[in-house]
């Protein structure tokens, strides 16, 4: 006698959840964040190296180091930017979906230390004279674009001034740098096409004011970004390249499509593949992976993850170890059932026995994806962590999801003397 | 579908095939070395894409005038020849790169994509690495000692590292490049390697169990009907995760296709090793330890 009412729950079960599935997925995958490599972007890893000499690189220096460089990527507009400190001396940042990147790897490194000097490059003003937030951009008379800056304190421009109007006419130069360097020297530049300092106004007068102007020969972008640094404020320390890596957007548009598409692929073989070889237990399978593959979404989302291509390569790969603890269960099954077993006791004993077998492999996986996940960096930890979700995702649908759904299934009494729905057939069967 | 072929009893072929592969490996290692790509060694790498099929020469000649000479001709790939990859033995500095960008979005309309590195790094990279596969030995040598024996902790571990060489001997023989995802790549064959021999062995222990082993070859129908009874499912999960990674292999993306590879050549030493090497292993290991218990007591009596 089959019971109709379990296969009723089946049904309503199995309806709830494709409609949960159907009406949530979308606006989980547009909430899922994408790295570089899916979207174009790059990503540096910096040493850290002293500003000045005898300065101790700390945590605290890097902390502070990590600050700045947030304030610039503001600058930016980057919506994720994601700045971390590695290891003693190190920040590794990955800025995603950047549209020029030349410009943000440049206004990333720049030390964005402003210094006043006289002809003999003595330091009058430095950035700690400037006033935070306090830099725009105006226009001169012929309407080119000039930044002007704003003082802590009035006086002490007076002062400076006064101290280059005295040094007397051909030395009275207000020498303004950007990231002077030890060695460079305003006379050696002076005479140069193209000199490294901004410009070297003469002083004429005395002026006690706060509000400063710097009139380089800037572009209308130049102006905007040197004021932008400099109200996002000098990095107090030296930023070295040791690693860098970027991905044009197209190139990282491309990785996405080729790779979602292998996905499928992959995935509709896997399915078809469980049908045809496992039948109703196949079916079943193919709805638990459903369910993994949404619930891993899903977890990934709530975690703030970022998906990068190995994230999706583990992804996939995770559908596949996920059939595993399937496999192991529906052979178990059909072990149970060519030993004579009724349908009933033969689901029940092939779950039982095959719990142990599928535990102690997952942990021994997540045991090596954990490792992989402490030791790895940035893009081969995105892949350790998925894989480590994939694994407890599908521990709990392969052998709960599937135990429900086969249960009730079995428990309808509906697959009853039907060993051919499991892929046994009657001649494998032993007499007990 | 039935197997009968006996493991068992052919387990010496298996030795010895495994054996002829890591010494082939091993020679090929010291010969040719690794393809190592620019994650291990310090340099940078470039990769260019264009609506319309790319010529290496225009390309080598267009940055060579920007000054930024390749080391070699640019190689092509893709449909059509529309991506072209360009290495250099030297980091570029951040001006350079932003020249080569600059450049190459002049003339084929897309921004390219550039990595660097540093020797430090690599180095490090390939340093973790190597810890992470030992830190991961003895975490499961402790576990599967544990839940099982320590025999069978030493036959896994032996089959596992017998993986992740096979994987290296392979790239180390067809000159394909090795790069960050590699790392990836060993390591999951690794996680799927233990996961695959616990099967196994999990059968073993179970039938163990049922059975009194009399002599040698009571264990050895152990191993044989244990081997037999897990067969299936373990040709059936090598064969769905197979078909990830082929798919993958041939339709995912161009970044991950050596990854792919790697993953293929593992999974299959994965589950050559599980029957062929971790079983018949622990077999070997597994008699001696009892002839030696067996034995003595009855010595002793005569």
């Amino acid at each position: 006698m089959v019971k109709k009412n379990r296969i009723v729950t089946f049904i309503l079960i199995l309806a709830a959840f494709a409609v949960l599935i159907g009406f949530t997925t979308p606006q989980i995958v547009k909430n899922i964040k994408l790295g570089l490599d899916l979207q174009g972007g790059f990503e540096v890893l910096y040493q850290v190296k002293p500003a000045k000499e005898g300065q101790k690189i700390d945590n605290d220096v890097l902390k502070s180091a990590v600050q700045a460089l947030d304030r610039r990527v503001n600058v930016l507009g980057v919506s994720e930017p994601n700045i971390t400190i590695e290891g003693k001396d190190r920040i590794r940042v990955q800025l995603a979906g950047v549209k020029d990147q030349n410009n943000a790897r440049k206004l990333l490194s720049t030390k964005a230390q402003l210094t006043f000097r006289d002809v003999n490059d003595k330091v009058l003003l430095d950035g700690s004279d400037l006033k935070g937030g306090g830099s725009k951009v105006t226009y001169n008379q012929q309407n080119q674009p000039i930044v002007q800056l704003t003082l802590k304190d009035g006086d002490k421009f007076g002062e400076v001034t006064k101290k280059v109007l005295n040094m007397g006419p051909g030395q009275n130069q207000l020498v303004i740098w950007l990231d002077y360097e030890k060695g460079d020297s305003y006379k050696e530049e002076a005479g140069k096409k193209d000199p490294k300092f901004i410009s070297a106004p003469a002083v004429n007068s005395v002026l006690d004011q706060k509000q400063v102007v710097i009139e380089g020969r800037f572009s209308q972008e130049e102006a905007q970004n040197l004021a932008d640094i400099l109200n996002a404020g000098a990095l107090p320390v030296k930023l070295k390249e040791v690693y860098s890596t970027s991905v044009g957007a197209k190139f990282g548009e491309q990785a996405l499509h080729d790779t979602i598409y292998a996905g499928f692929i992959g995935v509709a073989i896997i399915f078809l593949f469980m049908l045809l070889y496992y039948r109703i237990p196949g079916l079943v399978a193919v709805i638990t992976l459903s369910i993994y593959i949404y619930l891993i979404l899903l977890i990934f989302d709530w975690m703030n993850g970022v998906l990068t291509l190995p994230g999706i390569a583990a992804l996939i790969l995770g559908v596949g170890m996920a059939v595993d603890a399937n496999i192991i269960t529906y052979e178990r099954i059909k072990e149970e059932l060519k030993s004579g077993k009724s349908v009933m006791s033969a689901f029940k004993a092939g779950n039982r026995r095959s719990f142990t077998t599928i535990f102690d492999a997952n942990i021994t996986t997540i045991l090596a994806a954990g490792v992989l996940f402490a030791y790895g960096t940035s893009s081969v930890k995105g892949f350790a962590l998925v894989l480590i979700i994939s694994v407890l995702a599908s521990f709990i649908t392969a052998v709960y999801g599937s135990r429900i759904f086969l249960g009730l299934l079995v428990k309808s009494r509906w697959l009853d003397k039907k060993p051919g729905y499991f892929g046994v057939k009657e001649s494998e069967i032993s007499e007990l | 579908m039935s197997f009968n072929y006996d493991f068992v009893k052919h387990r010496n072929i298996f030795f010895i095939f495994s054996s002829i592969i890591t010494v082939l490996g091993i020679v090929s290692l010291l010969v040719f070395g690794l393809n190592l790509g620019i994650d291990f060694e310090s340099g940078s790498k470039a990769e260019v894409q264009s609506k319309t099929a790319i010529n290496a020469e225009e390309l080598s000649d267009t940055l060579n005038s920007a000054g930024l000479k390749p080391e070699e001709i640019p190689v092509l790939a893709g449909q059509n020849n529309q991506r072209a990859s360009v290495a250099y033995n030297k980091v570029l500095s951040k001006d350079e790169i932003a020249k080569f960008k600059t450049t190459i979005k002049e003339k084929y309309g897309t921004e390219p994509s550039v990595s660097t590195v540093s020797p430090v790094v690599g180095r490090e990279l390939a340093r973790n690495a190597l810890i992470s596969v030992l830190i991961a030995s003895v975490g499961i040598i402790i576990y599967v000692g544990i839940r099982f024996e320590f025999l069978m902790a030493l036959a896994a571990i032996v089959a596992l590292l017998h993986d992740a060489f096979m994987i290296i001997a392979v790239f180390s023989f067809l000159r394909l490049e090795v790069d960050l995802t590699f790392i990836a790549a060993v390591l999951t064959i690794v996680g799927y390697s233990i996961n695959d021999t616990i099967v196994t062995f999990d059968r073993i222990r179970e039938n163990m169990k049922k059975t009194r082993i009399k002599n040698k070859d009571v264990l050895a129908k152990v191993v044989h009907d244990s081997i037999k009874q897990t067969i299936t499912r373990s040709i059936n999960t090598v064969l769905t995760v197979l078909v990830a990674a082929v798919a993958l292999w041939i339709f995912g993306s161009e970044s991950i296709r050596n990854f792919s590879i790697a993953l293929f050549i593992g999974l299959m030493f994965g589950m050559y090793s599980s029957i062929c090497i971790a079983s018949q292993l622990w077999f070997v290991w597994k008699a001696k330890q009892l002839k030696k218990r067996n034995f003595k007591p009855a010595d002793s009596q005569a």
